[in-house]
């Protein structure tokens, strides 16, 4: 029974949602390698595929990796939806007129805001993973679909946003996690918040400069 | 009608007779729980801001009853602000503009010509009775689920002999404060009501008493609130700004510690 | 006294307390030698309790934890909303954890002494007695009492005493211990021990062979009228406050449950003995629906003044001190701001009389605490009273830390209730009475603290000990609606609700019940005079003539109608306030809460007469149209000495 209980599913969606949030750390610091130029870049991508050969077999990081990123966003999906369920469940006539006191936008969007993000990591996937749908195509090297990609404004367009409602649904989800896992209490409740919003800024920052510096040409 | 007061010392002002408000107010009649309601437009005059918001209602339901109309049935009884019985949605917002109970919101919160929109708390859990009044048993039922301490009449041992630090002694009051009202409830964009049950969990797991039911207790009074109905909670935080008694988030997060800890140790709700 | 206005009776006599004991050893003695009834044998027995308040939450969850089958009614959503939830200042109990001379002995002697010399000795004793389990109880279920630093309950001193006896959890105590007792009830329901009737009116009770056997009570949201039987019935449905309409009794306080009881036998003692407090928001105009009490805790540290001037009109902070009267202070230098509750008010109507009053109308003193701020900081302030001041301020929009409050009396409490025996038995046999609905301990003034008290004892530890002596002799015969008592008494419901929707007329429920308050606070209020009591007996039956020809209740029976519910409500009020005029009117002297005009000391004390009326009066209602029958319960004291009280 414990699983159907709506605190353990905001357990998995908040365990869930940090290993997430520890991937993206190390995400950002890999795509920052573009600034040391294509060959360190494409290096990265083949170190990832080719950690531990020729004692592991090929792949393996990357493959660990993309297992456990897969169980998250599928665990934290279906708790996402879950309880967007049975939140409609419970309040199934809504009100003529609602105000929200002090609800914020980054809450408000988690759940459309994470849809998309959901969204974005498919075309994301599709475009630099596996390059089908990346203008350079899928036998360019890593780097030159990066950079294809950010040369395209609608592509870039779709990055950005995506980005924003990620820092977003960040700034939410971390001082979430930390009321979830029971780990905030009243003194602490400003500091977390801060926190939040400080490290959700500092990550998108970290990830957008790769476009803006092909949008500026800083890197071609 | 109106007798105000004009500043700290005050006497009978008589320019606050002409001074009453006109209102429109728009209300959700619903005249019991398998009919549809519509919002119904009324019109009040001549209002004191200092009349409570439910002594307003009052005028409107004494106009009502001599037209020979239905009036509008709201819940209320002690009308100071601590039975929790009353509580409606006024414009968009549990208990009103203040963070306060309808009942203690008094009209000098308006402006004249204001209109107000007034519905009853909405949560499948919380049927409406009729027009502004709600079922809110459920409450009731989280509490039989484990929001007590088993102590039989007359086996208690004497008061003195467990001390209790001050700090954990006014903490436990402060989430006793919660008066069942609801307002968290009507106010969660997910209907959930974490932050009644949290309140509970915490007065009593802050109590020496407390402690030995401490995991089922909080194990069979979140399962019993999912089995209510209720929505879970994503953290939002608009039951607390809404709580009249100003209820901290605080305490949900002593819940979910409190639920993981109960989980670990192989607590498993009753039923 | 004119022969029309009432009839005596024979004289009546508790006779349930062991009286070759000395008073010590008889709450002891009374429960040895009670009856007991043997758990397998519980099991078959039902108890109806009506109330969930201190007293019938408390007694619920203790007899359903026995093992009887018990029902409980109450007119609320929540078991944990009647209008205990609304008691701020506190609870007494003789723990002596003070060390300043406490004893059970001396919570008897001040409650006795506090009353006026107009309760009994023996339920006052064993009350003081029972007192200290009380707490011991409360801390057990998790109620989150003030404490001190080191970890133990904290106390203040209230109104009537100088030991400091009272615990307290801020200024919500009522709430706390009312939840103590709604959590006790609700595991019991959970536990399938106690069956739960929400929403649900008592209308009538139902008497088979001479035993209360039942009770008639409509479901408020579907309107349904149906009976509901048991072994034993207890009333724990609270004061009669709202006959007064403006008073700190919660909107649906009613005294339906014990007027009907009433109807059908059961004798009322001492209606008129009500309490005014001193300390409720004045009223602010003639919408006003409730007043507001500030807990009496306040005049601890707030010391209450007028204007030496009649009609000085300048802001309180501009008065210099020489231009002050600290009345209070001024008569009664021993007891100061804490006089008892009764003398605090009428001395605060005797300055707004001699037009000292501040305020809209003039009615209102200050409560000023600008000294207490000096002497222990705002914060200090904050701590012991914050919730009372956020709680001024939402109400009057004023600051009481800036500006000193502004308090009136008003009718808080009534002493009065249906008589009982120590057994907490009415005079139907098996019909018990608890908490605040009995007459049982306070005599003619409630000292604060003390109904919290007195409605847990009851419930608690009282009730559910000395029932067991009526239920030996149970399981009754079975009833079902088919008896002849049940049909009558279902009918009688039915007619009464179907008449009060067909009259049709051209005034509102509400519109009744301000114009009796209002009569009832001008004529039988905080003082009363032959004369006014005369005029009030002479007003009422026109209004009860008017209102069963001329009330609009607008909707049907079957379905949720709160006006309904109000009309019915109205009609026992102005019923009862009748009885309490003509109780009033033949007390002749005054006590405690009870001051007529004709009887004070030089000073403007009350003034006892105890050759005429040292006794408790149980009114016996007689079929319409007749005058009630006045039956005298003599009171004599063995412990605590006659004496006119004295608080200078
Ligand atoms: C504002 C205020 C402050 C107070 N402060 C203090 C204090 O500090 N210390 C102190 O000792 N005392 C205080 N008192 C007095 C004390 O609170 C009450 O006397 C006491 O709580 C009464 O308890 P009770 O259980 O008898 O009745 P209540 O708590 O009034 O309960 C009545 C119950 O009966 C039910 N009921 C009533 N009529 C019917 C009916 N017809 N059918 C079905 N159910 C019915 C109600 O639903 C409710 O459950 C205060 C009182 C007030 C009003
Ligand atoms: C697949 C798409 C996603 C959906 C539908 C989604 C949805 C949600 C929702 C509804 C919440 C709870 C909202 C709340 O607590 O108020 C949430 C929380 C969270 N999400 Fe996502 N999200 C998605 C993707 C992501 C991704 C990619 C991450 C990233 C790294 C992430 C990280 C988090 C975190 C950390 C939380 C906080 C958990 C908690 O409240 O305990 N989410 N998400
Ligand atoms: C500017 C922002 C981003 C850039 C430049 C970027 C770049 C890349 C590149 C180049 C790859 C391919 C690596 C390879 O195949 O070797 C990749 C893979 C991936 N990216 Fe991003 N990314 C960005 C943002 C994001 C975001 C916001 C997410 C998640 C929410 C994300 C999730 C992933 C995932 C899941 C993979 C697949 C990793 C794998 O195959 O193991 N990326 N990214
Ligand atoms: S937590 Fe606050 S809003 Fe919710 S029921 Fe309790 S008092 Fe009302
Ligand atoms: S608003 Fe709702 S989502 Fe949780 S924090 Fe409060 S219950
Ligand atoms: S009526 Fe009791 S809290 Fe409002």
């Amino acid at each position: 029974m414990a699983k159907t209980n709506s605190v353990f599913k905001k357990v998995v969606m908040a365990v869930s949602g940090i290993i997430m949030l520890l991937f993206l750390i190390a995400h950002m610091i890999g795509n920052l390698h573009v600034f040391q130029g294509a060959e360190s870049f494409n290096d990265y991508s083949e170190w990832l595929r080719s950690f531990g050969e020729p004692a592991l077999p090929p792949r393996t990081l990357l493959t660990v990796i993309e297992i456990v990123l897969v169980v998250s966003v599928l665990a934290h999906m279906w708790a996402a939806i879950a309880l967007w369920r049975q939140a409609k469940r419970a309040r199934p006539e809504r009100y003529v007129t609602k105000k929200s006191v002090v609800q914020t936008y980054a809450s408000r969007t988690m759940r459309w805001g994470g849809v998309i993000i959901g969204l974005f990591i498919v075309y994301h996937l599709l475009d630099l993973t596996f390059g089908a749908a990346n203008p350079a195509g899928t036998d360019a090297t890593p780097y030159d679909r990066l950079v294809a990609s950010f040369q395209n404004p609608i592509a870039t367009t779709v990055y950005v946003v995506a980005l924003v409602l990620l820092g977003m649904h960040l700034r939410h989800g971390i001082w979430s996690a930390t009321q979830t896992l029971g780990q905030s209490n009243r003194r602490r409740e400003r500091t977390v918040n801060a926190f939040a919003v400080a490290f959700a800024t500092l990550l998108i920052a970290g990830y957008l400069v790769v476009p803006a510096a092909v949008v500026l040409g800083l890197v071609d | 009608m109106t007798i105000t007061q004009g500043g700290p010392h005050s006497t009978v002002d008589q320019t606050s007779a002409k001074r009453g408000m006109n209102l429109t107010l728009r209300i959700w009649r619903q005249s019991n729980p398998s009919v549809k309601g519509k919002m119904v437009t009324y019109k009040v005059s001549d209002i004191s801001p200092d009349m409570s918001f439910l002594e307003m209602l009052d005028v409107l339901n004494e106009q009502l009853i001599m037209q020979g109309d239905d009036p509008v049935a709201f819940d209320h009884d002690c009308r100071e602000g601590i039975c929790g019985m009353c509580g409606v949605m006024i414009n968009g917002q549990a208990h009103g503009p203040q963070q306060t109970t309808t009942c203690q919101l008094h009209m000098r919160s308006f402006k004249d010509g204001d209109s107000i929109d007034i519905e009853p708390w909405r949560a499948s859990p919380f049927p409406v009775i009729k027009d502004l009044a709600v079922d809110r048993r459920a409450f009731d039922r989280i509490i039989q689920a484990g929001g007590y301490i088993s102590v039989p009449t007359g086996t208690a041992p004497e008061a003195h002999s467990t001390p209790v630090p001050k700090k954990d002694s006014d903490a436990a009051f402060d989430a006793a404060t919660c008066i069942g009202c609801g307002a968290c409830v009507a106010a969660c964009p997910n209907a959930s009501s974490m932050l009644f049950t949290a309140a509970k969990v915490t007065h009593l797991g802050l109590m020496p008493q407390g402690q030995p039911e401490r995991d089922d207790r909080v194990v069979n009074m979140v399962h019993q609130q999912d089995l209510e109905g209720f929505g879970g909670c994503t953290n939002i935080g608009e039951c607390s700004a809404s709580c009249p008694k100003g209820i901290s988030m605080e305490t949900i997060s002593r819940l979910n510690h409190d639920l993981l800890g109960a989980l670990r140790a192989g607590a498993r709700p009753k039923s | 006294m004119s022969l029309e206005l009432f009839n005596v009776g024979e004289p009546i006599a508790d006779t349930t307390a062991p009286a070759d004991v000395e008073i010590g050893e008889r709450w002891s003695e009374r429960k040895f030698r009670g009856r007991l009834v043997n758990p397998a044998n519980r099991r078959k027995m039902s108890i109806i309790v009506v109330g969930t308040g201190l007293a019938g939450g408390s007694a619920a969850a203790t007899l359903g934890e026995a093992g009887y089958k018990v029902k409980s009614f109450w007119f609320q959503d929540s078991p944990r909303r009647a209008h205990s939830v609304a008691a701020q200042g506190g609870i007494n109990a003789a723990k002596n954890y003070r060390n300043d001379g406490d004893s059970v002995h001396r919570l008897f002697y001040d409650t006795v002494k506090g009353g006026d010399f107009r309760s009994r000795e023996n339920n006052v004793h064993r009350l003081a007695e029972v007192s200290v389990n009380i707490i011991d109880q409360c801390v057990a279920q998790g109620v989150p009492f003030a404490r001190e630093y080191g970890g133990l309950l904290d106390n203040r001193s209230f109104g009537g005493t100088q030991v400091s006896r009272t615990f307290y959890a801020r200024g919500q105590t009522g709430q706390q211990l009312l939840y103590g007792a709604y959590q006790a009830l609700e595991r019991q329901i959970a536990a399938g021990n106690v069956e739960q009737n929400a929403r649900t009116e008592m209308l009538d009770l139902i008497i088979v062979d001479g035993r209360a056997r039942g009770i008639v009570a409509r479901d408020l949201v579907t309107g349904e009228i149906s009976t509901h039987y048991a072994d034993a019935v207890v009333l724990a449905t609270g004061g009669y406050s709202n006959v007064f309409y403006l008073s700190t009794n919660a909107m649906g306080s009613n005294t339906t449950a014990i007027w009907r009881a009433h109807k059908k036998g059961a004798y009322f003692a001492n209606p008129c003995y009500t309490q005014i407090h001193p300390t409720c928001i004045p009223v602010k105009g003639d919408y006003q629906s409730k007043l507001t009490l500030m807990s009496e805790s306040l005049r601890n540290d707030g010391r209450v003044w007028v204007p030496k001037e009649r009609g000085d009109t300048r802001d309180p902070r501009e008065i210099p001190e020489d231009e002050r009267d600290y009345y209070l202070e001024r008569l009664y230098p021993a007891f100061g701001n804490l006089v008892p509750r009764d003398i605090a008010s009428r001395q605060a109507k005797n300055v707004c009389d001699e037009g000292r009053g501040v305020g809209p109308g003039g009615l209102g003193v200050y409560l000023d605490f600008a000294e207490a701020i000096k002497r222990l900081g705002r914060a200090t302030v904050e701590a012991k009273y914050g919730n009372l001041f956020d709680m001024y301020a939402q109400n009057t929009g004023e600051d009481p830390y800036a500006v000193p409050m502004r308090i009136y009396p008003a009718v808080h409490y009534t002493m009065g209730g249906l008589w009982v025996d120590y057994d907490l038995q009415s005079s139907i046999p098996g019909m018990f009475v608890i908490g605040e609905a009995n007459f049982s301990d306070h005599g003619a003034n409630r000292l604060g603290a003390s109904a919290l008290m007195q409605g847990l004892a009851d419930g608690y530890f009282v009730l559910p000990a000395t029932i067991t002596e009526y239920l030996a002799d149970g399981p009754f015969e079975k009833v079902d609606d088919s008896h002849p008592a049940a049909v009558e008494a279902l009918q009688g419901v039915q007619s009464q609700v179907q008449k009060l929707l067909s009259i049709n007329g051209t005034r509102t429920p509400a519109s009744f019940h301000r114009e009796l308050g209002k009569l009832m606070w001008d004529l039988c209020g905080m003082e009363r005079s032959e004369e006014s009591l005369r005029k009030a007996l002479d007003r009422i039956p026109e209004i009860r003539q008017e209102f069963w020809t001329n009330v609009k209740v607008s909707g049907d029976w079957h379905s949720f109608n709160q006006t309904l519910e109000q009309a019915g409500r109205v009609a026992d009020f102005i019923e009862l306030a009748e009885l309490m005029c003509v109780d009033a009117l033949h007390r002749n002297e005054s006590c405690g809460g009870h001051f007529r005009a004709e009887s004070q000391t030089p000073e403007g004390e009350a003034l006892r007469d105890d050759e005429n009326f040292a006794y408790v009066a149980a009114w016996e209602w007689t079929p319409e149209n007749q005058p009630p029958v006045l039956h005298r319960e003599a009171l004599e004291y063995e412990y605590v000495h006659l004496a006119q009280r004295s608080y200078k």
